[in-house]
């Protein structure tokens, strides 16, 4: 048997309730290579962000496990760095200092401060954000946080860059733009990346493959859909791509047909 | 002096108006007139009422006390027996003789090493208490209770303990300040949003750094709103204990003055307990301002 660079080996997650457990997965088995660019995406509430903290550590698997490079990872480190779904910086820091912390946390003994230093603003520069640097979080725009979270990951030089819906709560010209960044950064630095959406376009857009998940509870993967789209993929050229509307279409069928969003009661 | 500037400038284009082609002459002046008008506007909104309100104050209290027989001083009594307290602050002519500046010093730095050490030490059990809903939950009531005990009911106890004057002062200011702080902190940590501790955890910030880096700023706001509560109570307690204590703290000198009947030196000194307390909280305010400059607007 192949092995993978990152595997959820048959985890199932359940959270303890009064009287009894809350089933939100149940078996997701998913084996990623590395260097390549996986979407989850799936109806809101059906344990996306779930199944990130458990690969980031964040929260424990009930059953199962995670193997990175064949090992098992069962609590939270800067090889699967995360960019949180509300991104999370720390409003007391500049965006210079919220990633010179992770900077500075990561390569505190391999680094010279110099080093760091330029390690700090070239991953700022990486998405475009240097000129802010010395703003804090509650100073600038969404779209901008959002960058700040990416290049804060990216300084991490992670093994998995995690992404839990980084553009879901930006205006859709801010998200294009940021969605041909993040594609770009993917291009140059080849990283293994899980980002997790609920945009269709998106999906198809930056995914070598989707992992469509099933509703909640209990979800599971339900269908996984490879994207064989050149790259580097250009948004105007690939919305006319029969291979581009034909996985769009595929993805469609599924959350809207076979997995309708049933409003929980 | 800055008034006098902006009218006389206000004036200038006035007479050239009435020619023809001078609005470009009436733009430099502009700005300058909308600069400086809401300034002194802010100034008058926020100076004048104060003060309409202490010439009332004073008027009234006049009248109540200038009859003949009246039991407390007028205030043009008090200016009379106790101007020197007054414009005065930092005289010095033997041991009890001294301005009541100086004797501000005195209970401030009694205040200063009590409050410093209540606050210290509030923060760091305020913040091994909100680590633990079993501890929030055990302590707490506990707190609630203490934090109501008067300042002077502690006295006692703490004269028993100590057998000195000084470091009782101190102790009271310590256990009647504290609470809030504890508190407060305690609440501050329990309310550190969880995705500031999961970016701690994938940073893998060790428990040293998430102290530095995580909590004590994430928990500022709450921590300095017990810190003002705190020495608020601190004042308070340091008067009264220096009433029992003796030295030559202010609280001493209200004590000494009732003893030998200066009543308007009393007075004196209230405005001056009342002033350099609202300093105090003004000052623990700002250096709050200061240091959640980004917590709060996030
Ligand atoms: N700490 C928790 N305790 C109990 N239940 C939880 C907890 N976290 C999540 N859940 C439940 O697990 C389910 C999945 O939540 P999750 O946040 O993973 O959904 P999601 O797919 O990320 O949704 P969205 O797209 O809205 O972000 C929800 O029903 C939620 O109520
Ligand atoms: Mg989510």
């Amino acid at each position: 048997m192949k092995r993978s660079y990152l595997k959820l080996d048959h985890i199932d997650k359940a959270f303890p309730r009064a009287g009894g457990a809350t089933e939100v997965l149940r078996d997701v088995d998913l084996a990623i290579e590395k260097g390549e660019f996986v979407s989850i995406i799936g109806h809101s509430g059906c344990g996306k962000s779930t199944l990130l903290n458990i690969v980031a550590g964040l929260t424990p698997a009930t059953r199962g496990a995670v193997l990175l490079e064949d090992r098992e990872v069962n609590s939270p480190g800067p090889d699967r760095a995360v960019v949180f779904q509300n991104h999370s910086l720390l409003p007391w820091l500049t965006a210079y200092e919220n990633v010179r912390l992770a900077v500075d946390k990561v390569f505190s003994g391999v680094k010279s401060k110099a080093e760091r230093h330029d390690w700090t603003m070239r991953n700022l520069d990486l998405v475009q954000m240097g000129h802010a640097r010395d703003k804090r979080p509650a100073e600038i725009s969404g779209g901008m946080k959002q960058r700040v979270g990416i290049a804060r990951a990216l300084a991490m030089e992670p093994k998995v860059l995690l992404l839990d819906e980084p553009f879901g709560a930006l205006d859709a010209l801010t998200r294009a733009h940021l969605q041909d960044q993040v594609m770009q950064i993917h291009a140059g630095l080849a990283n293994t990346v899980i980002m997790i959406t609920h945009d269709v376009d998106e999906a198809v857009l930056l995914s070598d493959r989707i992992v469509m998940m099933t509703n909640g509870p209990a979800a599971h993967v339900g269908e996984v859909l490879e994207v064989p789209l050149a790259r580097p993929r250009r948004r105007i050229e690939v919305a006319t791509d029969p291979t581009y509307l034909r996985c769009r279409e595929a993805v469609l069928r599924f959350l809207y047909e076979r997995h309708r969003y049933v409003e929980a009661a | 002096m800055s008034l006098t500037l902006l009218r006389s400038e206000d004036r200038k284009p006035a007479p050239s108006v009435s020619k023809a082609a001078v609005i470009p002459l009436a733009v430099p002046h502009r700005p300058l007139s909308a600069r400086l008008l809401p300034v002194l506007r802010g100034a008058a909104t926020t100076g004048v009422p104060p003060l309409v309100t202490l010439v009332l104050i004073l008027l009234v209290w006049q009248m109540l006390t200038a009859q003949p027989g009246a039991t407390l001083p007028s205030p043009t009594q008090i200016w009379a027996e106790s101007r020197d307290l007054i414009v005065a602050p930092f005289f010095d002519y033997g041991s009890q003789d001294i301005g009541l500046g100086w004797r501000v010093l005195v209970s401030l730095q009694r205040v200063g090493v009590g409050f410093g050490l209540a606050a210290v030490a509030g923060v760091l059990i305020g913040t091994l208490i909100g680590q633990s809903l079993w501890a929030m939950r055990g302590l707490d009531p506990v707190f609630q209770v203490l934090r109501t005990v008067p300042p002077l009911a502690w006295l006692p106890l703490s004269l028993a303990a100590f057998r000195d004057s000084h470091p009782s002062a101190i102790f009271v200011i310590f256990i009647t300040s504290i609470w809030p702080v504890i508190i407060n902190t305690a609440v501050g940590i329990r309310n550190i949003p969880q995705d500031y501790r999961n970016v701690a955890a994938v940073l893998r910030l060790n428990s040293l750094e998430f102290f530095w880096r995580i909590m004590i700023p994430s928990a500022a706001p709450y921590i300095f709103t017990g810190l003002r509560i705190g020495i608020g109570l601190s004042w308070l307690a340091i008067v009264a204990a220096e009433m029992l204590t003796g030295g030559v703290g202010i609280g001493f000198f209200i004590w000494d003055a009732w003893n030998s009947s200066r009543l308007p030196d009393i007075v004196v000194a209230l405005l001056y307990i009342g002033v350099v307390g609202f300093l105090l909280d003004r000052l623990v305010a700002l250096a709050g301002r200061i240091a959640t400059r980004g917590t709060a607007s996030a």
